[in-house]
C-alpha cells in the first residue's frame, strides 16, 4: 500500500499532540528543579481537563476554561504543597495518592458533561507568517495555547538562569539547608514552584480536553502526566531539551498513528510503544554524560525540608 | 574599646536541652572575640541568634548602642553582621558568582559582580575564579568563597564558625593574616573555635562556653593552653598513653592503587601506595575532600579495584567486596555515622549485626540469631562505655561520641586483622575522644595493623607510628611521625594551595 503522510500536516498536528505534554513537563521541571518531587502531574492535569471544559462549556469561552484549568491544577497542588511541605508528608507516597485522588474527583465533577462538544478555540489567523508556504499552515495556524506553551518554556529558561528569583529557586532546590542558613524561606519558594507546576498541568490537561480530543472521558489523560514526568529526569531538568523531549513524543505519536492508518506491515503493538521507546531512548542517549547529568539534577530534589537546627 | 556588640542574658531552650542559658558578653570596636567551648557547648546555638537564625527565648542584644533583635539573616545582614558558616553554606552546582550573589542582600549584575570578586579576591590574597563550579574547588578554596561573600558586604562584625577544621596549617597562617588586616581596618571578629593555640595566636578575648553556660572570660593571651583547655574541659584532660611493642609483619600493601570517585564531586584516587605492619598505626592526614572517602571504600570494599592493588599478607583482595573482606579481617569504621557506619533508625542490636554477623557466626542456615547480636551489642555497649538506655534504641538517639563510641567497638569487638577508621574523633568530646584514642592504641598493641584517616593533626600525632597526607587524591610518602615539624605536615598535604597572603597593607579596604 501507498504511503499517504502529508508532511505539513503531521508537523502542524505534531505541535498540537505536543503541547499538553510539554505544559505539564515545563511546570515539573520547575518544582524538581526547587528540590520537590510531585509525582501527583497526572492527577492534576486531568483535573485540569474537567475544570478547563466545564467552565469553557458553562461560560461558552475556552479562554476562561483554561484559566481555570490553570486555577484547578494550582488548587490542587496547594493540597499537595500543605501535605508535603507543612506536615512533611512522602513526597512519593503523597503525589502519588495526589494522581489516584484527581483522577477520581475528575470522574465525579464530569459526570454531567460526558458526550458535550465544548465551544472551539479559534486558529489564530497570524497575517503575514501565516501565508508564508508551506512554513505558514506548518507553525503559524494554531491557537493562543500552543504559543503560549513556547512562551512559557522560553520564560521558564530565561527565568532560571538571568534572574534573582531563578537563582534563588535553583539555590533551594540545589541545597535547603544552606539557602535557609542565608535567610531564604525555602517552603514559601517551594510553594510558589508547586503552584506553577500544579496551574502548568492543568493548562497541559485542558488542551486536550478543549483542543486536542476535544471531548471529556473518564481517564483521557492517559498515562501523559506520567510522560511528562519521565521526559523532566531524561531532559536532565533542562528548559529546551524538555521541548525536545515533548516535541519528539508527541511528533511520533502523530507519525504512528499516521502510519497504522496508512495500514503499514509493522504491528500496531510496536507502533503504539513506539513514542515512548523512542523518546526515553534519544533523551537517554543525549544526558549519557552521567556526571554532566548529575550535575544538572537537584541535589535536594524530594528531600523533606525541617528548619529544625 | 567600645563596645560593637553586647550580648545580655542570651537564653535559648529547646525540647529537652537547654542550649543556652543567661549567656552575656561583649564584643569591641575592631576587637577579635573568641568563643571556646566543646562540640555541644552552645556556641553554634549562640551565633546563630546573633545572625538572626534562631530566635532567643529570653535576654537582648545592643549592637552600635542600640537595640538589636534579627528577625531572620537577612536583618542581620543589612546591620553589618556578616558570618562564615562551619558546615558551608554554599550551593555545590552553582558556580562562584551566583553563591556570592545569593549571600548578599543586593547584588549587583553578574558581570559586575563577578569583577568585584576579583577585585576583593586578589586585595586578601584569596585568588577565586567567579565562573567555576563551587563543587570543584577544595574546602579551603570554598572557604575562601564565603569569606569573600562576607567581605564584599562591608561588615562591622564578621562571625566565624570554626574557620580552620578544613585548612592545611599554611592556610591558617595566610587565613590569619587576611583576619588581622580586617582587624587593622576596624572590623570586629567574633572567632568560634575549639583549638586553643589559634585563639591564642589571634585574639583579643575569650569568652568560654560550658554546656550552654558562661564559665569564664579572659584574655587568651595571658593564660596557656592547658589552662584554657581546664577551663573548657571542666576537668583535667587524661591523654591516651601508647605502649611500646614491636612492629610484625607487613599485613596490608597498597600497590599504585587508582579507583574513581562515584561522586560527581568526589576525588578519585591517583596511584596511592603504601604498607601497614602488624601492630602499627598509619596515620593518613590531608585536608578534607582529598580523597580520604574513596581511600576508605576502596580499603573497605565498597569500591572495588584492580585485586593486586590491594594486597592482605601478599594475597590479592582488591577485586573483594565489603563481606568477603570482613572474613578476612579488613574492618572499617567509616566518617559519617548517620547513614554509612550506622543505619539512623534501626536499633543498635541491628546495627550490630549488620556489620558483624560475617566474622561472629550471628547467621545459621540463613537466619540471624538475634540472642547472640543482643549479647554482642550489650557488650560494645559496656566495653566501651556508650551511654543509653539500652540495646534497643535507635541509633539516631545516641549522641555522637557515644555513638562513635558504639561504632569502633563493634568493630574493634570483631577482632579485626586490619582495622581502617576515618574521622574517629570528629564531634565526639574531648573525653569520649580520648576513650577512642586509646581504644584504637590498644588494638594496635594486641597486633592489628590500623589505618587511621583523620583531619585532626594533633590526634595523628599522637596515635600514629607513621604519617602520610593524601593531596587531590594522591598519598605521600609516609614518614615516621615522631619529630614531623607541623611545616613539613603542612607541606605533606599540599602547602598552602595556591593562597597567598594579603598584599596591601596601606590601602583602603576595598569592598
Amino acid at each position: 500500500m501507498e504511503l499517504s503522510i502529508n508532511p505539513i500536516l503531521l508537523v502542524a498536528s505534531l505541535m498540537v499532540a505536543s503541547t499538553p505534554i510539554l505544559l505539564a513537563a515545563i511546570g515539573e521541571m520547575v518544582v524538581e528543579k526547587a528540590g520537590v518531587l510531585n509525582l501527583g502531574v497526572e492527577g492534576m492535569m486531568i483535573v485540569g481537563a474537567i475544570c478547563g471544559f466545564a467552565i469553557a462549556v458553562e461560560t461558552g469561552s475556552p479562554a476562561v476554561g483554561f484559566v481555570a484549568a490553570a486555577l484547578g491544577g494550582a488548587i490542587l497542588s496547594m493540597l499537595f504543597g500543605f501535605l508535603t511541605q507543612y506536615l512533611l508528608s512522602n513526597q512519593v507516597a503523597t503525589g502519588l495518592a495526589l494522581t489516584l485522588f484527581g483522577l477520581g474527583l475528575s470522574s465525579l465533577m464530569g459526570q454531567g458533561y460526558v458526550g458535550i462538544k465544548p465551544p472551539s478555540t479559534p486558529k489564530l489567523d497570524i497575517p503575514i507568517l501565516g501565508d508564508i508556504p508551506v512554513l505558514g499552515p506548518m507553525i503559524f495556524s494554531h491557537d493562543l495555547m500552543v504559543y503560549i506553551s513556547l512562551a512559557i518554556v522560553a520564560g521558564v529558561w530565561a527565568f532560571l538562569k538571568y534572574t534573582r528569583g531563578g537563582l534563588i529557586l535553583r539555590a533551594v532546590g540545589e541545597s535547603h539547608d544552606a539557602a535557609h542558613a542565608l535567610g531564604y524561606n525555602v517552603i514559601l519558594v517551594r510553594l510558589a514552584a508547586i503552584g506553577f507546576g500544579g496551574a502548568c498541568a492543568g493548562l497541559g490537561g485542558a488542551y486536550l480536553s478543549l483542543v486536542r480530543v476535544p471531548q471529556w472521558t473518564e481517564g483521557m489523560t492517559a498515562g501523559a502526566g506520567w510522560i511528562a514526568l519521565a521526559i523532566v529526569v531524561f531532559a536532565s531538568w533542562r528548559a529546551g531539551r524538555v521541548l525536545l523531549g515533548a516535541y519528539l513524543f508527541g511528533g511520533i505519536t502523530v507519525l504512528q498513528l499516521n502510519l497504522q492508518a496508512a495500514g503499514v506491515a509493522i504491528p500496531v503493538e510496536l507502533l503504539s510503544m513506539s513514542p515512548y521507546l523512542i523518546t526515553i531512548l534519544v533523551l537517554v542517549i543525549i544526558s549519557s554524560d552521567r556526571n554532566r547529568a548529575a550535575l544538572n539534577a537537584p541535589a535536594s530534589l524530594g528531600r523533606s525540608f525541617h528548619a529544625s537546627s | 574599646m567600645t563596645a560593637l556588640l553586647s550580648v545580655q542574658g542570651l537564653r535559648k531552650a529547646y525540647p529537652g536541652v537547654v542550649a543556652n542559658d543567661d549567656v552575656s558578653f561583649t564584643v569591641g570596636k575592631g576587637e577579635v572575640h573568641a568563643l571556646l567551648g566543646e562540640n555541644g557547648a552552645g556556641k553554634s546555638t549562640l551565633v546563630k541568634m546573633v545572625y538572626g537564625l534562631v530566635k532567643p527565648d529570653e535576654g537582648q542584644m545592643i549592637f552600635n548602642d542600640g537595640a538589636y533583635t534579627p528577625g531572620s539573616p537577612h536583618e542581620a545582614r543589612s546591620t553589618g553582621i556578616a558570618m562564615v558558616f562551619q558546615h558551608f553554606s554554599l550551593f555545590e552546582a552553582l558556580d562562584v558568582a551566583e553563591n556570592v550573589a545569593l549571600g548578599m542582600e543586593n547584588p549587583p549584575p553578574m558581570r559586575e559582580l563577578a569583577a568585584s570578586i576579583r577585585e576583593v579576591s586578589e586585595t586578601y590574597g584569596l585568588p577565586l575564579d567567579p565562573s567555576r563550579l563551587v563543587g570543584d574547588l577544595s574546602a579551603g578554596e570554598r572557604q575562601r568563597v564565603e569569606i569573600i561573600r562576607c567581605l564584599l558586604q562591608d561588615p562591622k562584625l564578621l562571625i566565624m564558625d570554626e574557620p580552620t577544621s578544613v585548612l592545611t596549617p599554611q592556610e591558617v597562617d595566610i587565613l590569619f593574616e587576611t583576619l588581622r588586616k580586617l582587624q587593622a581596618e576596624g572590623t570586629s571578629i567574633l572567632y568560634i573555635s575549639h583549638k586553643l593555640e589559634e585563639i591564642r595566636a589571634l585574639c583579643d578575648g575569650a569568652t568560654i562556653l560550658r554546656l550552654g553556660k558562661v564559665v569564664g572570660s579572659c584574655d587568651p593571651r595571658e593564660k596557656s593552653a592547658r589552662e584554657l583547655a581546664e577551663m573548657m574541659v571542666g576537668t583535667e584532660l587524661k591523654s591516651p598513653a601508647a605502649t611500646r611493642h614491636e612492629l610484625g609483619d607487613v599485613a596490608l600493601t597498597l600497590k599504585n592503587l587508582s579507583v574513581n570517585s562515584s561522586n560527581p564531586f568526589g576525588t578519585s584516587l591517583k596511584n596511592v601506595s603504601f604498607d601497614v605492619r602488624e601492630g602499627e598505626v598509619l596515620g593518613i592526614g590531608g585536608v578534607a575532600g582529598n580523597g580520604q572517602d574513596e581511600l576508605l571504600g576502596a580499603l573497605s570494599g565498597e569500591l572495588k579495584s584492580v585485586s593486586d592493588a590491594v594486597q592482605l599478607g601478599g594475597k590479592p583482595i582488591g577485586h573483594l567486596g565489603p563481606n568477603q573482606r570482613r572474613q578476612l579481617g579488613v574492618l572499617a569504621a567509616p566518617e559519617e555515622r548517620l547513614g554509612h557506619a550506622a543505619a539512623p533508625d534501626m536499633s543498635l542490636v541491628e546495627n550490630a549485626a549488620l556489620s558483624a554477623w560475617v566474622r561472629m557466626g550471628m547467621v545459621r542456615n540463613g537466619f540471624i540469631d538475634w540472642a547472640m547480636a543482643r549479647n554482642f551489642a550489650e557488650k560494645v555497649i559496656d566495653d566501651y562505655d556508650v551511654r543509653t538506655p539500652g540495646s534497643a534504641n535507635a541509633a539516631r538517639a545516641l549522641s555522637g561520641g557515644n555513638l562513635q563510641k558504639f561504632v569502633i567497638g563493634r568493630e574493634i569487638l570483631q577482632k579485626p586483622n586490619i582495622l581502617i577508621v576515618n574521622q574517629p574523633t570528629w564531634g565526639v568530646d574531648a573525653s569520649a575522644a580520648a576513650a577512642i584514642r586509646q581504644a584504637i592504641l590498644d588494638l594496635a598493641a594486641g597486633g592489628a595493623a590500623v589505618v587511621c584517616i583523620s583531619q585532626d593533626l594533633d590526634e595523628l600525632m599522637e596515635i600514629s607510628n607513621r604519617f602520610a597526607a593524601l593531596n587531590e587524591g594522591r598519598l605521600s610518602e609516609p614518614r615516621p611521625a615522631q619529630g614531623l615539624t607541623i611545616d613539613e605536615i603542612g607541606l605533606m598535604m599540599g602547602g598552602a594551595h595556591g593562597m597567598e597572603v594579603a598584599h596591601i597593607h596601606e590601602e583602603e579596604g576595598a569592598s
